[in-house]
């Protein structure tokens, strides 16, 4: 009797053991989908003579149209993170120094409070204050690679910040005390012993946060805005693949459908070799800091 | 290095040593200079947050001036009538049904899969496993709107709105014409953008329950799920309510894959199988493209109270995130 309770233990065990795991095929289904969807849509689009060297096609609806020309998207989203990058990695390790080098008080820890409460702000309402703020101080250039920049370093700062955090609190102490024995001062100390040894670390922070400005879509709609040709000026609205995909989605025009799985495509492409890297990075650092 | 008192060119040789270790006072200004600019950027990222709150303050005035606090609670938005009239509750209704649905759905797979990579998967499994659900948390919004109109829209329409029509009918949850376009499909995406979101977070929390404690369950004879249930769920609870909250405030301010496939009406939904509007959809849609300052400055008030029901999502998240990552849990000794 005891043995059939058991018996019947084991069977509700072994059933939820069963159904964890056909949880994690429903969750890893869309994943296989959308790459699937991606390669099988975008492919023909993406790997194309031309298709990172012209300009998006007009519209059309029959089956000879034009759909290569993710040109001008690529060129503008390296543009516009490239410059967000510019502003928030600067000011994010800086700030991470401030919160984690500097015994200042709660002051260090309000700071990165602030920055994971951040992290969490809808990335729309990154897009949202930046204009709000132009069109008082500047419309003619609310939608420009400016505004653009400066609404996804707001996004970036945060998440630069927590990851050097992060990574400079993997650097053992005895690292700082070493440079503080030799008499080092404290600023050459802190950038050229702690922060490169925390590298690796900080470098993926940076990634991850310039892979998640690259496919942001909500903070471009009114801040960089849309346009389909190459660069015309950094006081101009320009092309983006976010943007590409949304447009393109919306229009129902065959070729634009076509296009924007192909800039997909790229995105993926990009987000996975980003992941790789980071993971090599990370995992270096922690073979370098002896298991911290 | 040179012992100021001894040298001659010295014009305070007699304070030099006051100020503890020889080295300092040559470094003394560099080091003042970097602190200086550290520190000041260290607050620009309190002084980001700030500058948020105000700008958004500042531009809802119009609106705010025009309505006061009916717009907290006016069911009509209509840019259009003579004078236009903007209340947010359909948009407040939109966000908080998209955000639950995707909750129930989301919550279940998630903490499913945290226990299946913690506990059942095979070793080999787990790492390769956790990785392809971290990758979903890195795809675009936008991707996941694109897949959602071509992939998971005809799907929709033409297969599990109609049966759910059929036989949840009777509820009334789902009157109205199977669309595929709609409150529900927006919901189902949504609950997939934020499954990776909690299933990492309860699977960190899960994977820091003590060795003690499952070999106490284990040592009494229970099964792998009892040990499971009796002494790391418990353990693990605030994480997961936690990595729950923040899976929820990514859910409440999702914009472009809600905004593809919603259906963009300034309605209160009616049923899930009606048009909506979330407040995140709603900015996309109209912030740039409105009747006038009005209307644009309501669109901001809007993104005002998205903003503060995020931030209120969000901080309760972080401080049970933190309690048990950083505690190293106590989440038993409730």
């Amino acid at each position: 009797m005891t043995f059939d309770r058991y018996a019947r233990r084991k069977l509700l065990s072994h059933s939820i053991a069963v159904l964890t795991g056909l949880c994690v095929l429903a969750v890893l289904y869309p994943l296989a989908s959308i790459v699937y969807e991606a390669f099988l849509q975008g492919g023909g689009v993406l790997f194309q003579a031309g298709s990172l060297t012209s300009v998006q096609p007009p519209p059309c609806s029959t089956l000879s149209c034009k759909t290569v020309g993710i040109g001008p998207a690529v060129q503008g989203t390296l543009i516009v993170v490239g410059l967000a990058a510019g502003i928030s990695v600067p000011v994010g390790v800086l700030a991470a120094i401030f919160a984690s080098e500097y015994r200042a008080r709660g002051l260090g820890r309000a700071i990165s409070f602030t920055a994971d409460v951040l992290t969490g702000v809808p990335s729309i309402l990154m897009g949202a204050f930046i204009y709000g703020y132009f069109v008082l101080y500047d419309p003619q250039i609310a939608l420009s690679f400016y505004t653009g920049a400066l609404a996804l370093s707001a996004l970036m700062i945060p998440i630069v910040v927590r990851t050097t955090e992060e990574a400079l609190r993997v650097v053992p102490n005895s690292v700082r005390e070493a440079a503080m024995a030799l008499g080092i001062s404290k600023w050459k100390a802190t950038l050229r012993i702690v922060l490169v040894a925390s590298l690796p670390g900080v470098a993926t922070g940076v990634l991850l946060a310039v892979m998640r400005a690259a496919g942001e879509a909500a903070p471009l709609l009114f801040t960089l805005g849309y346009s389909t040709l190459w660069l015309q000026g950094l006081d101009h609205p320009g092309a983006n693949l976010p943007l590409l995909i949304f447009l393109g989605a919306l229009s129902g025009y065959p070729n634009l459908v076509k296009l924007a799985w192909g800039a997909t495509l790229f995105l993926l492409i990009l987000i996975l070799i980003v992941n790789v890297i980071s993971r090599f990075a990370i995992h270096r650092m922690r073979v370098r800091m002896g298991g911290a | 290095m040179d012992v100021p008192t001894l040298s001659p060119s010295s014009s305070k040789p007699a304070e030099a040593p006051k100020d503890s270790p020889r080295s300092i006072p040559v470094h003394r200004w560099p080091d003042r200079l970097f602190f200086g600019l550290v520190a000041a950027l260290g607050l620009s990222v309190i002084g980001l947050a700030a500058a948020i709150v105000a700008i958004l303050v500042y531009g809802s005035r119009y609106s705010f001036q025009a309505f006061g606090f009916s717009f907290l609670w006016g069911t009509v938005w209509s840019p259009t009538s003579t004078p236009p009239i903007f209340g947010v509750v359909p948009f407040v209704v939109g966000t908080v049904v998209t955000s639950a649905i995707a909750l129930l759905i989301a919550f279940p797979l998630a903490l499913g899969s945290a226990i299946f990579l913690t506990t059942n998967a095979p070793r080999w499994l787990r790492g390769p496993a956790g990785t392809a659900v971290e990758l979903l948390a890195a795809i675009p919004s936008v991707i996941y709107g694109l897949w959602g109109i071509y992939i998971v829209h005809p799907y929709m329409a033409t297969t599990v709105e109609p049966a759910l029509k059929r036989y949840l009918g009777f509820t009334g949850l789902f009157d109205g014409t199977p669309l595929g376009i709609d409150v529900f499909t927006a919901s189902v995406v949504l609950a997939i953008m934020i499954v990776p979101t909690i299933c990492a977070i309860s699977r960190d929390t899960l994977a820091a329950v003590p060795q003690s404690q499952k070999e106490a369950a284990l040592s009494l004879g229970a099964t792998d799920w009892e040990t499971t249930r009796v002494a790391m769920i418990p353990y693990a609870r605030s994480g997961i309510i936690g990595g729950t909250m923040l899976g929820l405030g990514r859910a409440l301010g999702e914009t472009m894959a809600v905004t593809m496939l919603i259906g963009n009406i300034d309605k209160v939904p009616t049923s899930l199988l009606s048009q909506g509007q979330t407040i995140a959809s709603l900015i996309a849609n109209e912030l740039l493209n409105n009747n006038g300052p009005l209307q644009e400055s309501a669109v901001l008030e809007a993104g005002l109270i998205l903003l503060v029901i995020a931030l209120l999502v969000n901080v309760v998240a972080r401080l049970l995130v933190w309690r048990v990552l950083s505690v190293g849990g106590g989440g038993a000794v409730e």
